[in-house]
C-alpha cells in the first residue's frame, strides 16, 4: 500500500538519523575517543619495542574497534525507544526490515566510519607496515558493518529491558569472535607478506550473510520486544 | 479487489489480554464503523493502554481476533498500518529536531495526505510560528500538540489515541476535540482512552469500561 518506493523510506530515515547525530555530536566522538585511547595506551603498558608492537598491533586495534562498536551499540535504539519514535517506526506502512537497514547504516556511518578514518594513524603508531596498514583499513571496512549488523539484532532483543547492557554483551560477543579472528589474522598475514585472499573472502561472506539476514531478524526481534 | 467491498469497520471479537498472569479483560467484543468513536474507560492498570496497543497491531491479543474490513489486522500488516495513526503515552517526537522536521519525517514515513502539508497541520494545532524552534524548547503541552498534529498529515481512517489530553490546557483540549469531531464527520473512526470526559457526539460514541 505504501505509495513511495522503498529507497525513499530508507533514505528519509537514514538522513534523519544522521541529522540527529550531527546535532548530538557526543555519539560520534565517544566510540572514536575510546578506540584511540585504548590503542594509544597499549604501547605505554607493554613497552615500545617495535617488533613486539608489530606482532600484537593488529589484535590490539581490532579488539579496540570491536569494543568501541559494542559500547556504541545501545545508542542505536535507546533514544527512539524512550521518546516513542520506535513505536511509530513499527506502525509505519513501510517494511520494518528496510527501516532497520536504514538505522543500521546510519549508525555505522556515525560510529564505524570514524574508526576507519583514524585507523591508519593508529597503525603507524603501532609500527604496522604499509601492506598491513592497507589491510587493516580493508578489514575494518568489511568487518565493522558486520559488527553493527549483528549487534543490532541483540539491541533489538534487549531494548525493552532496563539493564540490557550485560545481556547484550553476552549475546553479541560470541558472534563477534569470527570477525575478530579473520580480520586480525588477515592484518598479521599481510604484515608477513603472505596472501590474504582467503581471509578477505571469509569476511566478505560474513558481510553478505549479515547484510541479508540481520535486517529481517532485527525487525522480528523488535516486534517481540515492543509487544 | 472483491466486487462487494466490505464496509470499513474495525471489529474486535472476544479479545483477552493477560499481563503477568493477571487477566486484564476477557471476552471483549465491539464494532466500530465510519463516523463512530470508541471511548475506553477504566481504572489505572485496567488494560486501557494494552487494549489500544493491541488495536494498533503492536501487541498480539492473548485470545480473540481483530478484524479490519473483515480481515485479520495481523494478516493485513502494512495495509492496516497505512489506515491507522497512533499517538501513545510517549509523544514519538524527536526533541532535537524542529516541529517542522518532525512532521515532515512522520509524513513521508506514513501514508501522506496530499491535502494536508506539515505547515497546515502545525497551523491546525496552533503551533504556527514554532516551525523552526527546537522541539526541546517547547512546553509539554506544545510537544503533545505536535504529536497530535501527526494525525492530520497521513490518510489515516482510524485514530488510536492513548490519553491525548495529557498536559494539554483547556484551550488545547478544545482544539483536539474539534479535530476529532471533524474527523468523525468526514467518516473517520476514533478509539480513545482518557481520564478527562471526552466531549463527542453521544449518538456516535460507544463506551467500554474495562473495570466492570
Amino acid at each position: 500500500m505504501s505509495t513511495a518506493p522503498l529507497s525513499h523510506a530508507y533514505l528519509i530515515l537514514f538522513k534523519r538519523d544522521l541529522l540527529l547525530a550531527f546535532r548530538k555530536r557526543a555519539e560520534i566522538i565517544n566510540p572514536l575517543l575510546f578506540f584511540v585511547l585504548v590503542t594509544a595506551l597499549f604501547p605505554l603498558g607493554i613497552g615500545a619495542d617495535p617488533a613486539l608492537l608489530r606482532a600484537v598491533g593488529p589484535g590490539i586495534i581490532w579488539v579496540a574497534a570491536l569494543l568501541a562498536a559494542l559500547l556504541s551499540l545501545e545508542t542505536i535504539f535507546r533514544s527512539d525507544f524512550e521518546d516513542g519514535s520506535l513505536e511509530q517506526l513499527l506502525l509505519s506502512p513501510h517494511p520494518l526490515s528496510v527501516l532497520m537497514l536504514a538505522k543500521v547504516s546510519a549508525h555505522w556511518v556515525i560510529t564505524g566510519l570514524p574508526l576507519l578514518l583514524v585507523a591508519p594513524l593508529l597503525g603507524l603508531l603501532l609500527d604496522l607496515g604499509a601492506d598491513a596498514n592497507a589491510t587493516l583499513l580493508l578489514t575494518l571496512a568489511l568487518g565493522t558493518p558486520v559488527l553493527s549488523l549483528i549487534g543490532t539484532i541483540g539491541v533489538a532483543l534487549t531494548v525493552g529491558l532496563r539493564r540490557g547492557g550485560m545481556i547484550l554483551s553476552l549475546l553479541v560477543l560470541p558472534l563477534y569472535v569470527p570477525v575478530l579472528i579473520f580480520a586480525s589474522s588477515a592484518v598479521s598475514t599481510a604484515g608477513a607478506g603472505l596472501s590474504i585472499s582467503a581471509h578477505l573472502s571469509l569476511l566478505i561472506a560474513l558481510l553478505a550473510l549479515a547484510l541479508s539476514l540481520s535486517p529481517a531478524a532485527t525487525a522480528a526481534a523488535l516486534r517481540i520486544s515492543l509487544s | 479487489m472483491t466486487l462487494n467491498k466490505p464496509v470499513t469497520a474495525l471489529e474486535a471479537r472476544e479479545l483477552t489480554c493477560i499481563r503477568d498472569d493477571r487477566t486484564l479483560f476477557s471476552g471483549l467484543s465491539f464494532r466500530l464503523q465510519s463516523s463512530q468513536a470508541l471511548v475506553v474507560e477504566g481504572r489505572n492498570g485496567s488494560g486501557k493502554t494494552s487494549l489500544l496497543r493491541t488495536l494498533c497491531g503492536m501487541a498480539l491479543p492473548d485470545a480473540g481476533d481483530i478484524l479490519w474490513c473483515g480481515e485479520d489486522i495481523f494478516r493485513l500488516g502494512a495495509d492496516y498500518h497505512a489506515c491507522t495513526a497512533y499517538v501513545g503515552h510517549r509523544d514519538g517526537v524527536k526533541l532535537d529536531l524542529t516541529p517542522l522536521e518532525n512532521l515532515s519525517f512522520a509524513r513521508s514515513l506514513g501514508n501522506p495526505d496530499p491535502d494536508c502539508t506539515a505547515h497546515q497541520a502545525l497551523e491546525a494545532l496552533q503551533l504556527a510560528g514554532f516551525e523552526d524552534v527546537p522541539t526541546r524548547n517547547l512546553s509539554a503541552g506544545q510537544q503533545r500538540r505536535l504529536a497530535l498534529a501527526r494525525l492530520l498529515i497521513t490518510r489515516a481512517r482510524l485514530w488510536i489515541l492513548d490519553e491525548p489530553f495529557t498536559s494539554l490546557d483547556k484551550h488545547g483540549i478544545a482544539i483536539v476535540e474539534e479535530l476529532a469531531h471533524k474527523h468523525l464527520v468526514n467518516g473517520g473512526m476514533l478509539a480513545v482512552t482518557s481520564h478527562h470526559p471526552v466531549n463527542l457526539d453521544p449518538g456516535a460514541t460507544t463506551r467500554i469500561n474495562l473495570s466492570e
